[in-house]
């Protein structure tokens, strides 16, 4: 127990962008690998506001940007879900071969 | 205002964030899991006001917690397969990912243990009352271009998800 420097942030960010590089890697179900791919753009977030804290405000309106792509690319991805649900009746993606020869 | 019991709330929002981040991906039913990332991100939160970011904090909550996790649960509910959840959770080469991710995250802390003594040691000073203020005006000034590149990032996303969850176009 001592002071918080910025090096503890970081390794609480890197645990949680190992968690999600995990969930992304093992999971079939598609929508928890979507919330695994939230994970790791939260840890690189974290990175983020945590080197603000060092070089600045620059790095939370970066995060900022980042918070909108993850708006973005969760709706797109949730938009192919389910129309992939709708053709396949299934959300596990390892049935979702039809591009595999 | 200077933050009291700084460690003692690292080590608990530490603990809450880490986890609930592996009840995400642990989970079986997928509910659980979109409630589990709920209760990180919150925790999460609770380190951008340690942080001194109370902007991006908010956004936080509101964008994520808020918009993004309904969405989440909105599909889910219509997804939901009953045979899904007892089907096996995990693909094949389950072993291997995770050997991998083991090993970024030693590399990871490999290069921040030899490397940290680069950082500088003292603290810019954020006013935490001027915070959304100065992140306002570096929106508009510096980075005013990227600010309406993401406008029209998410207008296209909008246009994608309505063709690609539309039945007929």
């Amino acid at each position: 127990m001592g002071e918080i420097t910025t090096l503890h942030y970081l390794v609480v960010a890197a645990a949680l962008f190992m968690i999600g590089t995990i969930g992304v890697l093992t999971r079939r179900n598609v929508v928890i690998i979507l919330m695994s791919i939230e994970l790791i753009l939260n840890a690189v977030n974290l990175n983020l506001v945590a080197f603000s804290r060092l070089y600045g405000l620059h790095g939370q309106v970066f995060s900022i940007f980042v918070i909108t792509d993850a708006a973005a690319e969760a709706a797109v991805g949730l938009g192919i879900i389910i129309a992939f649900f709708r053709n396949k009746e299934t959300v596990n993606v390892d049935e979702v071969d039809l591009l595999k020869w | 205002m200077t933050p009291v019991g700084t460690t003692f709330f690292f080590y608990f929002l530490a603990f809450t964030a880490i986890v609930s981040a592996i009840a995400v991906i642990t989970r079986r039913n997928p509910v659980h899991a979109a409630l589990s990332l709920i209760v990180t991100l919150l925790s999460l939160a609770g380190f951008y006001l340690m942080l001194y970011a109370p902007f991006v904090a908010g956004v936080q909550i509101v964008l994520y917690a808020g918009g993004i996790m309904v969405l989440f649960l909105f599909v889910i509910m219509l997804v939901n397969l009953e045979q899904n959840v007892r089907e096996y959770q995990f693909n094949k080469q389950w072993a291997v990912g995770i050997i991998a991710s083991l090993a970024l995250g030693g590399l990871l802390l490999f290069v921040y243990q030899r490397g940290h003594d680069i950082f500088p040691h003292d603290f810019v000073a954020l006013p935490e009352a001027q915070n959304t203020q100065q992140i306002g005006l570096a929106l508009y000034g510096n980075y005013m271009l990227p600010f309406e590149v993401a406008s029209l990032l998410l207008l296209v996303a909008i246009v994608g998800a309505v063709v690609m969850a539309k039945k007929r176009i």
